[in-house]
């Protein structure tokens, strides 16, 4: 079992820093999830962990030892890529066997170990076939397979099932977790795929420009984003973010005018009259009601009947795209007036700078 | 290009009667078969006039005017006679056309006899003589040299040559390349670029302290000599190297997280996947080797160390040129040449789109 942790990591190409000082750990037998929209540098601080990219400075531990100096094929890791880069001119038991052949196994173990591995992943009956002659999902396991067969410290995974259609996605992270839940061991998970993140983590680390913007459980990042752009980000469709001005209310209490729309809150410490703030709420914390009750009044502009729930996409009254969620069928069209009421107990604030001032209001 | 590969291979007869519409002749049909003729005999005209020629005796390659086709004189074996006797085709006085064999022949008048008459004899001028000749292979042009001139050993010092200096070729220009491609340094590209300036240098430059170099390393009249200044080819590297940075970079990394060594890496991941590229050279290369003759000539001074083009030149007397056994010896070393393009015709077009060179 193995601990991987990282030490105010950077990264620089050149004069331009990509990873700015990131303090990580991936617990033993932990599934960590690196995501994060293209570029905020998830992959390289993958490729960093892999060896495959040195740090420009700070640290890398494995199993409490600084591996900074430690060459990527020292280092006891196993890697899928995202291209699997299965070696053409193999045939798959080759492909498997690779690693062990060269760590000078004897001829015997390694067979054994192959075809335990295969029999894990089923492919025992595409050993002899050259990766060109596989299907994508059976690629992806063979890839899978290299890096289990070798018995590794830990698992890196960098978008393994980005090139696969939506339905083999969906079987093969199912796949995956119960690969987890069986071989155990840390493994790391690179995906630009909230849902992935969702499924399949212990933990999320959300990295925006080469930052860490939140660290924590799948739940907690769902129901306590600690800002804006985690609240964005986790959560499909995207949480409705809402900018308003915060003004004092006649009750006492605070009103967020969004537009044409009041939100009327009670007293909240952080939020002052005259803020400019971010009101987020997810599209199922919104439910249709009357005329009195409704904080929000706009117009459908397009409606999913997808007949076991419905969403409506809806602007006016100053907000544009506002999602709504709602359980089972309603008769609602383009055109048709909506009148929403929104949860406060799950409704999220966000300050001027992006970060969480309440997340729920009781 | 996708109906073309569904559709039945075609037939030789089709191809070469192939038209632009499916009607008549289009004039420009009949441009294209002129021109494409004219381009088969430009450059099969010479090839069939050797291979043809080399067959010749040597008073048929002095003939004038020359035959096509190497031919011989038919002679008859007559009872009495210890030798055959030379067969021609006679006018005789009297107008009429006979087959005689000649016995002799004094001035320009020969004696004759019919071969199935020995007894009666003719005297007639040899202006009224005609040769009777049929196509004959003068094969002796093949085996006397083959025999004789030791041209086996030639033959087989062109094999080692060319095979040992293809595989050292190959194994340090892939290395090369490998660096240079595989690996990323500052200053890559600059010796990249220092490599294939090297081409600007003709060998007649570099003739002299070449020589210098080997006779100071004792290799003069040893076939390293030949084998190893030519190794590394700045053409080699650079073709082996541009193919090699096609091959995908996630490669070489899960390779290196396989646990393999640079060397593994090498020869286990990158040479397999650059096996067309090296195809290609190792084509080239023996093209190179096989019809190397300059730098042979120079430093092989001992019969027993020529290879063939250097045998071939030794043919050539500053007195007498014999030229049945050079045209014999040119075919045996084409065929070699031949072969590797019949076989390997379809790499080298690749090598020569992807660099540009032949």
């Amino acid at each position: 079992m193995t601990e991987i942790r990282l030490k105010q990591v950077r990264k620089a190409y050149g004069d331009v820093e990509v990873i700015h000082g990131i303090d990580l750990v991936a617990e033993s037998g932990e599934f960590v999830v690196f995501v994060g929209p293209s570029g905020c540098g998830k992959s390289t601080l993958l490729r960093i962990i892999a060896g495959l990219e040195e740090v420009t400075s700070g640290e890398v531990e494995i199993d409490g030892v600084v591996v900074n100096d430690i060459a990527a094929s020292d280092r006891g890791l196993a890697m899928v890529f995202q291209s699997y880069a299965l070696y053409p001119h193999m045939s798959v038991y080759k492909n498997m066997a690779f690693g062990l052949e060269n760590t000078k196994m004897p001829k015997a173990e390694i067979n054994q170990q192959v075809r335990d591995a295969a029999a894990l992943l089923q492919i025992t009956e595409l050993l002899d076939r050259r990766p060109k002659a596989l299907s994508g999902g059976q690629r992806q396991r063979v890839a899978i397979g290299r890096a289990i067969v070798r018995n590794p410290k830990a698992f890196l995974f960098d978008e393994p099932l980005s090139n696969l259609d939506a339905e083999l996605r969906v079987t093969m992270r199912k796949e995956l977790a119960a690969l987890h839940a069986k071989i155990g061991g840390t493994m790391i998970y690179v995906t630009h795929d909230q849902t992935e993140a969702m499924t399949l983590a212990d933990k999320i680390v959300v990295l925006q420009g080469g930052n860490v913007e939140q660290i924590g459980k799948p739940l907690d990042l769902y129901n306590t984003p600690s800002n804006a752009f985690v609240a964005g980000f986790i959560g499909s469709p995207r949480m409705n973010l809402l900018s308003a001005q915060a003004e004092r209310s006649e009750q006492g209490g605070i009103d967020l005018v969004s537009g044409t729309h009041r939100i009327a809150l009670p007293e909240l410490a952080g939020i002052a009259p005259g803020d400019k703030v971010t009101c987020g709420i997810r599209p199922e914390h919104i439910t249709i009601t009357h005329q009195d009750s409704a904080d929000l009044t706009v117009t459908v502009e397009f409606a999913e009947q997808l007949g076991g729930e419905t969403y409506l996409y809806c602007s006016g009254g100053g907000v544009a795209d506002l999602t709504v969620h709602h359980m089972g069928q309603l008769n609602k069209q383009k055109g048709d007036t909506l009148h929403l009421a929104l949860d406060r107990s799950q409704m999220h604030v966000f300050g001027a700078d992006g970060a969480a001032i309440v997340n729920g209001i009781y | 290009m996708m109906s073309d590969s569904a559709e039945q291979p075609r037939s030789v007869g089709r191809l070469i009667t192939a038209k632009r519409g499916r009607s008549k002749l289009h004039w420009s049909d009949v441009f294209s078969y002129v021109y494409l003729g004219l381009g088969v005999l430009l450059m099969f005209a010479p090839v069939v006039w050797l291979a043809l020629s080399s067959f010749k005796t040597p008073a048929g390659l002095l003939e004038f005017p020359p035959t096509l086709l190497p031919l011989g004189q038919i002679s008859v074996e007559v009872p009495g006679y210890d030798d055959p006797l030379l067969m021609f085709s006679t006018t005789m006085e009297d107008g009429s056309v006979r087959e005689l064999a000649q016995v002799r022949r004094i001035g320009i008048v020969a004696t004759m006899l019919d071969p199935n008459d020995p007894d009666q004899t003719f005297s007639v001028p040899i202006t009224q003589n005609e040769p009777i000749r049929e196509v004959r292979m003068a094969w002796e042009n093949y085996s006397g040299p083959l025999e004789r001139f030791n041209f086996m050993s030639y033959l087989w010092n062109s094999v080692i040559v060319t095979t040992a200096a293809t595989i050292v070729t190959l194994l340090i220009n892939s290395m090369a390349a490998y660096g240079l491609s595989i690996y990323e340094f500052r200053g890559r590209n600059a010796i990249m670029l220092f490599v294939i300036g090297t081409l600007m240098i003709p060998i007649t430059v570099i003739l002299v302290p070449m020589y210098l170099v080997v006779t100071s390393m004792g290799m003069v009249n040893s076939l390293w000599a030949v084998i190893l200044p030519g190794a590394a080819t700045p053409t080699g590297v650079f073709l082996l190297r541009q193919y090699m940075l096609t091959i995908p970079k996630d490669l070489i990394e899960a390779a290196r997280m396989d646990k393999a060594s640079e060397w593994q890496i090498y020869w286990r991941v990158v040479m397999p996947l650059a096996l067309p590229a090296i195809a290609v050279l190792a084509i080239f290369s023996i093209m190179w080797r096989w019809n190397e003759f300059l730098w042979p000539l120079i430093v092989l001074s001992r019969s027993e160390v020529y290879t063939l083009q250097v045998g071939l030149n030794a043919f050539q007397g500053e007195l007498n040129v014999q030229w049945h056994y050079i045209l014999a010896m040119t075919v045996v070393t084409l065929i070699p040449v031949v072969l590797v393009f019949a076989f390997l015709q379809k790499f080298i077009t690749t090598g020569i789109a992807s660099s540009g060179m032949k």
